[in-house]
């Protein structure tokens, strides 16, 4: 995973509350089995409408894209993210976002920053009264700055760490593998097997 | 045992404590082992994949196992898929499954089906376990008393590589559901009535565990309606304590204990109910006594309300998130505020998903449509779980009530709950459903979704309006739950 520190691009301003996953990208593209090319997925739904802010210019050049409370509620495919990152997006701010959402974003390298309904609304003003003025994302200092605003957001810490790091999970926990090793010595026999196969 | 074992705990928390493999320090998660690991087509080629590149093993191939059910058909199934893109994903898990050692119930075996219906039949969910799997109604198998929860692609390769997850330990929250449910009243409309009064967010970062009169009166088959809808309350898992309940549903499944090792598993699940005294970080209140039948009017699984209500205007929502997205959904769903939900017309009935197709489920369906007709136009689709709950109804001869009745009786998946497979609905059809997401087009591009319970889609595909039980006639038993529900007051979740 690539080293994250600050993004500057073109913010989006997406003026909806709960966009589910089904939202972020439809169901029948997640019949793909690669991990990568998911750009024409995202917002398929919504992108056939040419008035929708991604089929608008400069937007459909963003980076940050600023939405409105819980962002990525419903179902956990991860293909949500892969759809974000693969259009481009860097960045998703919103006052509240769905759990597992913001965990899968962080194992992809997608910050997920939270801010204030007042910063969504100043930034959704800012950039659709200009544009192209770009927006900065900030991770070392959790701040987004537009112009002259500039407002803080938030992010656990374990996860800033790890974006900032470029961390990769997996090679993360194997460090802990004697630990793991331990605890199956310490499992209760009655726990369920899935093998050999019983009817 | 850790400092936190000294004060009374919650059942979450006495199954999150005996999960830790490496307790995090200074805001670190924990490293938390997994039990069980099920997996399905839709998100684990990434995750295979994943594995593959990096040259790393599934460590725990025998607590792993697979099934096929998101693009499953349900007709013809043993012929090809004919779509190509749900073709090759189902290969894609054969493939994987068998280069990696991994059990799978393929389309055509007995055990195959939607992957929350096999787990708990096979017997391998269970009291006080922790069960993953990369798809978010994970949250069913909470029923059992164990901490299951949805998970990401990402994480699903991390379970494969390690059978462990970095966690942070989740908040909690009693739902406590206190009362007597009135006849043609069920669990889906308990979970509909919650998440209507906590919201689609309200259970974020928590998990939920129901509690009180009415969820111990509730069969297994009720408390994984409920325990599977807690993600659509936007919490990560939802639990009910192990009773007797559930020890008689698990007794003698193919993969439950057996002899010393039963004997000692109900020795330790008796340990887990919450104690007295436990404190929840949230608490919330339902009467049982005063539930309707539910059902959704839009889009989102919180916007629901009593099914004798009306269509609510979007004036009535204090927040303007709230009021905007009523907005957006009636357009959608092509409704007006004020109308009485009950003149509604539908085209479709599905009656099926992981949160309405266990045998129960089907009963309740059956037993209110026996020897009537569905309503002319109207199309019927039941869809069982698993393979094997196909089997046992079929035994039973529900599928010749079904079928009598003028619905089709499909083969066992997903199925019309999200589409993927053939089965979705066009453009503008509204479909009164059984699953357990309203979203837009989630049942086909266009489609208008009401989400109820299996007695409601029954009442429903015999009026062909948006019914509960209470408006059959000729039914004197539920006639009487109806004249009691005139007189009762509101639901309290209903607004
Ligand atoms: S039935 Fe529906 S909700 Fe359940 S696993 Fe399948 S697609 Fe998901």
């Amino acid at each position: 995973m690539e080293k994250f520190t600050t993004v500057t691009g073109i913010g989006v301003p997406l003026r909806r509350s709960n966009v589910d996953t089904d939202q972020i990208i439809p169901a029948v593209y997640l019949k793909r089995v690669t991990k990568t090319g998911f750009e024409d997925a995202l917002f398929a739904g919504w992108r056939q409408d040419p008035d929708f802010i991604l089929n608008r210019e400069p937007y459909s050049r963003g980076t940050v894209l600023i939405a409105g409370p819980d962002f990525g509620t419903g179902s956990s495919r991860e293909h949500a993210v892969w759809a974000l990152r693969d259009y481009g997006f860097k960045v998703v701010l919103s006052p509240r976002f769905a759990d597992i959402f913001r965990g899968n974003s962080g194992k992809q390298g997608l910050l997920t920053g939270v801010i204030s309904e007042e910063t969504a609304e100043t930034l959704w003003q800012l950039v659709e009264a200009e544009p192209t003025r770009e927006v900065t994302v900030d991770l070392e200092q959790k701040t987004v700055r537009c112009g002259d605003f500039q407002a803080g957001f938030e992010i656990d810490d374990y996860t800033r760490w790890r974006l900032l790091e470029g961390l990769d999970d997996i090679a993360l926990t194997l460090r802990d593998e004697a630990a793991i090793t331990a605890f199956e010595a310490r499992r209760e026999s009655w726990r369920p097997k899935t093998l050999p196969v019983k009817y | 045992m850790n400092a936190s074992a000294q004060r009374p705990r919650t059942l979450a928390e006495k199954v999150w404590d005996d999960h830790v493999v490496v307790r995090g320090e200074n805001g670190n998660p924990d490293l938390i082992y997994i039990d069980l690991h099920l997996v399905h087509e839709v998100t684990s080629p990434q995750a295979f994949d994943g594995l593959r590149q990096a040259g790393r093993p599934l460590r725990r191939v025998d607590l792993t196992i697979a099934t096929e059910d998101h693009n499953t058909p349900t007709l013809a199934i043993d012929r090809p898929i004919a779509d190509p893109t749900s073709r090759l994903q189902i290969e894609t898990l054969r493939q994987n499954a068998e280069e990696f050692g991994v059990r799978i119930h393929s389309l055509g075996d007995k055990e195959q089906g939607i992957v929350h219906v096999v787990g708990p039949q096979l017997g391998l969910t269970m009291p006080g376990i922790t069960v993953v799997c990369g798809d978010s109604h994970t949250s069913t198998h909470g029923a059992f008393g164990a901490m299951a929860f949805g998970i990401g692609t990402s994480e699903v390769e991390h379970v494969m590589a390690t059978q462990t997850l970095p966690l942070k330990p989740f908040k909690t929250m009693a739902i406590n559901v206190e009362g007597q449910l009135r006849p043609g009243v069920t669990a889906k409309d308990i979970i509909l009535a919650v998440i209507a009064k906590i919201g689609t967010g309200g259970g974020q970062g928590y998990v939920l565990e129901y509690r009180g009169s009415a969820i111990r009166a509730l069969s297994m088959e009720g408390r994984m309606t409920i325990c599977n809808m807690s993600i659509e309350a936007g919490a990560r898992a939802g639990m009910v304590a192990p009773d007797e309940t559930t020890f008689e549903y698990l007794k003698g499944r193919p993969h439950a204990p057996q002899g010393a090792d039963w004997d000692d598993a109900v020795a330790y699940w008796r340990t887990l109910p919450t104690e007295e005294g436990a404190e929840f970080d949230a608490e919330v209140f339902i009467d049982a006594n005063e539930l309707e039948p539910f059902v959704t009017w839009g889009t989102n699984p919180g916007q629901g309300v009593s099914l004798s209500d009306t269509v609510p205007s979007p004036e009535s929502f204090d927040d303007p998130n709230e009021r905007a997205a009523a907005e957006r959904a009636l357009e959608y769903m092509d409704l007006e505020a004020g109308t009485p939900l009950k003149d509604v017309a539908v085209d479709a009935v599905f009656m099926g998903s992981c949160t309405n197709s266990r045998i129960e489920d089907l009963r309740a369906f059956a037993s209110i449509i026996k020897g009537r007709k569905k309503a002319d136009g109207v199309r019927v689709m039941v869809v069982p779980g698993s393979a094997r709950v196909r089997l046992e109804a079929e035994a039973e001869g529900l599928d010749k009530i079904i079928t009598e009745f003028g619905a089709e009786w499909r083969f066992a998946g997903c199925s019309m709950c999200l589409g993927m497979n053939p089965d979705q609905l066009a453009p503008g059809e509204r479909c009164a459903s059984t699953s357990n997401r309203n979203f837009e087009g989630r049942q086909g591009k266009g489609g208008r979704t009401h989400l109820v319970s299996p007695l409601v889609a029954a009442a429903t595909a015999v009026r062909g309006t948006l019914s509960s039980p209470w408006d059959l006639e000729h039914d004197t038993e539920l006639a009487v739950a109806h004249t009691g529900a005139q007189t009762g007051a509101q639901a309290e979740g209903s607004n």
